[in-house]
């Protein structure tokens, strides 16, 4: 059975094209995915993201329970709202999800995983959570909208009730708060993404998700669809789960050592493993690939590379940079030209360091 | 939607085959077929000169989300490829039906063109599809 948003009927009534997303019927694109993309880039486009899972754990020892469930550490989460990305990692280390977690106070955090990811997260979640006696609730009564683009904060701030639109507007990076939309709806709101634009990723009750839809667009706000989500993303330099990496691949190999904390002392689940795959040396790595010919990097193909063969991960058009992109996984060391197996033809494309794409302009070297 | 010329020929798979004044067959891809495949962004073209086989995969359309070939709907010798489209695939997308051509073909068994549905069986094909 697929599962709906709230805002459903929205998209279908906009148009949308509609695709099964981890079980979730939700909208591809609402006519042209590239002129989506083009208008997060340069003004304010809207996702309807509410198929991602909001867990509230509540407890007196939640931080030590995260410190013992997260590979990045929630110690550096000290000032009320603040968040923090991180891998959740089996006792391989190789990773669960990655999510997003929130500090409100000492016996109150807030996850968001991944949609696709849904139940085995809960699952994994509940029984770790047991031992240090945190309660693990679903949040299904919110409706999640990003709203990502240069231009995407001052919409969303008109919108606010007039109280809260100082304090919303200083809202840091990586930080969330509590305000009040038109009407004094509640909202959450946090300056987070997954596109590499500025902008708020917002949360509100289900009753409430289609009016604040409705007020976005009349702002101006674009309507867009996952597909462009993924080329913003992809060209931001993001992974995505289930394609970048999954409970195979160690956040080393996924370019994702930077979530890591080896704090000393910290027993965390997946540690002893990434010790060990640290000190015996990382054998593949994940690195950003261009193609400058034509053609399209797609995951799933075979590159081809002097220290052995290696597959690209995520990859699609850009549309930002007018070419293909794509991470690939690749022995340790590949640098410089490789070969893509794309349909039985040999193609060159260059490995290069990502992000591709950073404040709407072509990074260097790309 | 665009309307569908009279004149067109359809494989279920959405190729469309014309036969020209000269009797050479063009090939393109529906309209609703762009409308599946949404934005294009490279197109793979058969060479001039190469064999097709009717059925068998002619061009491959590269959209943003994925690839798809393009199969035959007659056999014969490709004669003639739109060039624009290595420029301009959203071409396809804007006119499916006339600039957004793919191929020309001088077909080798014309008896192949009786196979091919007719413009009120491929739209009774897509209204089923919709059901």
């Amino acid at each position: 059975m697929t599962e709906k948003t709230v805002l459903n009927a929205t998209h279908r009534a906009l148009g949308a094209r509609m695709v099964d997303f981890g079980g979730w019927d939700m909208p591809i694109h609402y006519g042209s995915q590239i002129e989506e993309h083009h208008a997060v880039r340069r003004d304010a486009g809207m996702f309807d993201v509410s198929h991602m899972t909001v867990i509230d754990l509540h407890g007196p020892r939640t931080r030590e329970f995260l410190r013992h469930l997260l590979a990045n550490n929630v110690d550096k989460l000290q000032v009320p709202g603040k968040a923090l990305y991180s891998c959740m990692l089996n006792a391989q280390g190789g990773v669960i999800d990655d999510l997003i977690v929130y500090f409100f106070a000492e016996a109150y955090f807030r996850l968001v995983v991944n949609a696709a990811t849904r139940a085995k997260d809960l699952a994994w979640i509940e029984q770790q959570a047991r031992a240090f006696a945190v309660e693990v609730k679903e949040r299904a009564d919110f409706a999640m909208i990003a709203v990502q683009g240069p231009n995407a904060r001052s919409k969303v701030l008109d919108l606010l009730h007039e109280t809260d639109r100082v304090r919303i507007e200083q809202l840091g990076k990586f930080s969330a708060a509590a305000a009040q939309g038109l009407q004094g709806v509640p909202l959450f709101i946090a300056r987070t993404g997954y596109t590499g634009e500025d902008g708020f990723e917002i949360l509100v009750s289900n009753a409430q998700a289609i009016a604040l839809w409705e007020a976005l667009a009349a702002a101006g706000v674009v309507p867009a669809g996952l597909g462009a989500r993924d080329t913003l993303r992809l060209e931001a330099g993001m992974n995505l789960y289930g394609q970048d990496m999954d409970e195979t691949v160690s956040p080393w190999e996924a370019n994702l050592g930077w979530t890591v904390a080896l704090d000393p002392g910290r027993d965390f689940i997946g540690r002893d493993a990434l010790q060990a795959q640290k000190d015996a040396g990382v054998q593949r790595v994940m690195v950003g690939v261009v193609l400058d010919d034509k053609g399209v990097l797609r995951h799933g193909q075979t590159v081809h590379t002097e220290q052995g063969n290696g597959q690209i991960l995520s990859g699609s058009f850009a549309p930002t940079l007018n070419k293909a992109i794509a991470f690939a996984r690749v022995p340790a060391g590949t640098s410089g030209t490789v070969h893509v197996d794309i349909r039985g033809h040999e193609v060159p494309a260059r490995i290069v360091k990502y992000p591709f794409v950073r404040a709407g302009k072509a990074c260097a070297g790309i | 939607m665009q309307e569908i010329p009279g004149d067109l020929k359809f494989l279920k798979s959405h190729e469309w085959a014309r036969v020209e004044d000269d009797g050479l067959v063009r090939v393109g891809i529906s309209d609703h077929a762009q409308e599946q495949l949404g934005d294009l962004v490279y197109v793979e073209l058969p060479e001039v000169g190469a064999a097709l086989q009717a059925g068998s995969g002619a061009a491959v359309l590269e959209s943003v989300k994925a690839a798809s070939d393009i199969y035959a709907p007659v056999s014969g010798e490709v004669v003639e490829v739109n060039e624009l489209l290595n420029d301009k695939p959203e071409t396809i997308n804007e006119d499916a039906f006339g600039a957004g051509w793919i191929y020309v073909v001088r077909p080798s068994d014309r008896a192949e063109l009786d196979e091919l549905l007719d413009v009120a069986a491929y739209e009774e094909l897509l209204e089923s599809d919709e059901h």
